[in-house]
């Protein structure tokens, strides 16, 4: 652990700002006017006026350990979790017949969840969420690294370790592909020697989004322009490269104009665990095991045997020849015989 | 009774946390509703069978409206024999903050509105214990989690959750942190946890002319450059 407050009292801002380039952002949001960044905080604070300290119900003895809180907290936010493993333990379905089964899933797996609309795959996604504890209405357990996980934690894992990717998801930020993937970069960078990696991981995430989405854009694109799949294509590339979340949760992308299964492949690369719900054929069979969701219970487990790869391997064709087919026509082409395409 | 300060900007979705609340505990659930000139979400209460009382602040600041008024809905409160007592207020002018020391206080802030939002909107976000984060469903996963780092930047103690107003997701993990809320019969002498802000002008008694002959009391004046 660093120690914060001796940093802050000993070194000048300057050099404080120079290796946490997030420091920053303490003064601005306080909206301090400038300090003298030759000099160490408590000396700096001198130059601030009574009044502005007033403003915000503070004192020259509590900024400093405001700051040191600030620094501590920005950096703690940051530290990744490994997840080695996530094991689901069965509840109930919704007649309250037992599910009895126990599926652990393994770091850079795939799993996909299928079944009927309305028939609990989305309750499913929502348990590995919430890291239920016997506590929602299926009564399932969800374990990271084969041990449960006390509500303490739970509530401290919340939002970091599980990231979502939906249909219903769309970018509101008035930024550009380059200026949104910089802020999120920004967003994750614990020190200075981060943030300077970041712009080959932008590089890197742009590159990967515009190899999966079937149309090309810029890194000057507004993301609020980007097409359907142009936006999912993003989201799953910098969900690859950028979210230190280890678990993937993956509700219908199908029809996005995507190369899904390339896109789930680089998920499972990075080390994820990836579940996806979906009615699409070619999602369910790419992946290691699938769920079968019946009455809101889990009712199989089913791994994909080499058949059905082989499957898997006609069922691309045919993708292929719709995908074409789309081509053909939106180019003014005509399709007169299938067998052209 | 437990009490709980709910705020947030208006239509973040701080009536619809509450509902989702309201339906993930099996606890009877009162709400005092402050608001400023009118109020729509009465309707949506008794729909859902929970008691509410509605407050308007009328030509009176909301904050101290909210501070002059907050002892009549404890008591209120403890007459209908409420388990939990739920405040609800907008924090109109983002400067003030109806938490209250000892009291749980809950921000409800919408991914919505903007990812800097968290950094702009004050005490009522700086001094909550928990920042709910509503609408985090329609945003990618990215400003998700910059928008949860900007909460960071202004609140870094508070829990942040996520609760969709529409499903209900996330409202039971809010609804185990409303359960370990301190029991209170009162709270007379508690204070605060920000200053409403100070004024006593002319303007605040109803003056509507424009002009330095009007202005009196308590004022400040900005300075404009060149």
């Amino acid at each position: 652990m660093i120690d914060f407050d001796v940093i802050i009292g000993a070194r000048t801002l300057e050099s404080v700002f120079a290796e946490y380039p997030v420091a920053r952002d303490f003064f601005l949001n306080l909206n301090l006017p400038p300090l003298d960044e030759k000099k160490p905080l408590a000396e700096a604070l001198f130059d601030a006026t009574d009044d502005w300290l007033l403003e915000f119900g503070l004192t020259r003895a509590e900024i400093p350990e405001l700051f040191a809180e600030f620094l501590r907290t920005m950096t703690a936010t940051q530290a990744a979790r490994r997840v080695g493993s996530l094991t689901i333990l069965g509840g109930r379905d919704k007649d309250g017949a037992p599910e009895n089964i126990e599926l652990r899933v393994e770091a850079g797996t795939v799993i996909s969840i299928v079944g009927p609309t309305g028939s609990g795959k989305s309750r499913l996604l929502a348990d590995i969420e919430c890291l239920a504890q016997g506590d929602t209405p299926t009564g399932r357990r969800i374990l990271i690294d084969d041990a449960s996980i006390d509500e303490e934690e739970r509530f401290r894992l919340e939002g970091k370790i599980v990231a979502q990717l939906s249909q219903n998801m769309n970018f509101v930020m008035d930024l550009t592909v380059a200026e949104f993937l910089e802020m999120h970069a920004r967003s994750r960078a614990v020190g200075a020697a981060e943030s300077g990696d970041a712009s080959e991981l932008i590089n890197l995430c742009f590159e990967c989004a515009n190899s999966l989405a079937g149309e090309k854009f810029t890194l000057d694109t507004k993301v609020t322009q980007l097409s359907g799949g142009q936006s999912r294509a993003l989201m799953i590339a910098d969900c690859a490269y950028m979210s230190r979340s280890a678990i993937v949760l993956i509700d219908e992308i199908e029809n996005a104009g995507v190369d899904r299964r390339e896109a789930i492949a680089l998920l499972a690369q990075s080390e994820k665990i990836v579940l996806i719900s979906t009615h699409d054929p070619l999602l369910a069979l790419g992946a290691d095991k699938r769920v079968v969701i019946k009455n809101g219970g889990i009712f199989k487990i089913l791994e994909t045997s080499p058949e059905e790869k082989r499957s898997l391997g006609e069922i691309e064709k045919i993708d292929r020849l719709l995908y074409n087919a789309r081509r053909t026509l939106r180019e003014g082409g005509r399709i007169d015989n299938v067998g052209d395409i | 009774m437990k009490m709980i300060t709910v705020a947030g900007p208006p239509s973040s979705g701080k009536t619809s946390v509450i509902l989702r609340l309201a339906g993930s505990i099996k606890l009877k659930i009162g709400v005092v509703k402050f608001d400023c000139l009118t109020s729509f979400d009465k309707a949506r209460y008794d729909d859902a069978g929970i008691p509410v009382q509605v407050g308007l602040s009328g030509k009176f600041c909301p904050d101290h409206f909210f501070v002059n008024n907050v002892e009549g809905g404890v008591s209120w409160g403890l007459r209908q024999d409420l388990d939990v007592l739920i405040t609800e207020s907008a924090g109109l002018c983002n400067r003030c903050s109806p938490h209250i020391t000892g009291i749980t206080s809950v921000c409800v802030v919408d991914s919505l509105s903007g990812v800097h939002t968290p950094r702009k909107i004050g005490p009522m976000l700086k001094f909550a214990d928990i920042v709910v984060v509503t609408k985090g469903d329609i945003v990618s996963q990215a400003e998700r989690e910059v928008f949860a780092w900007s909460v960071k930047q202004a609140n870094g103690s508070a829990q942040i959750l996520s609760v969709n107003g529409i499903t209900g997701q996330g409202a039971f993990m809010l609804g185990k942190k409303v359960l370990e809320a301190r029991d209170i019969t009162s709270i007379e002498d508690t204070r605060l946890r920000f200053t409403t802000p100070a004024a006593a002008c002319a303007y605040c008694t109803g003056e509507t002319r424009i002009g330095e002959a009007y202005q009196m009391g308590m004022m400040r004046k900005m300075e404009f450059d060149g």
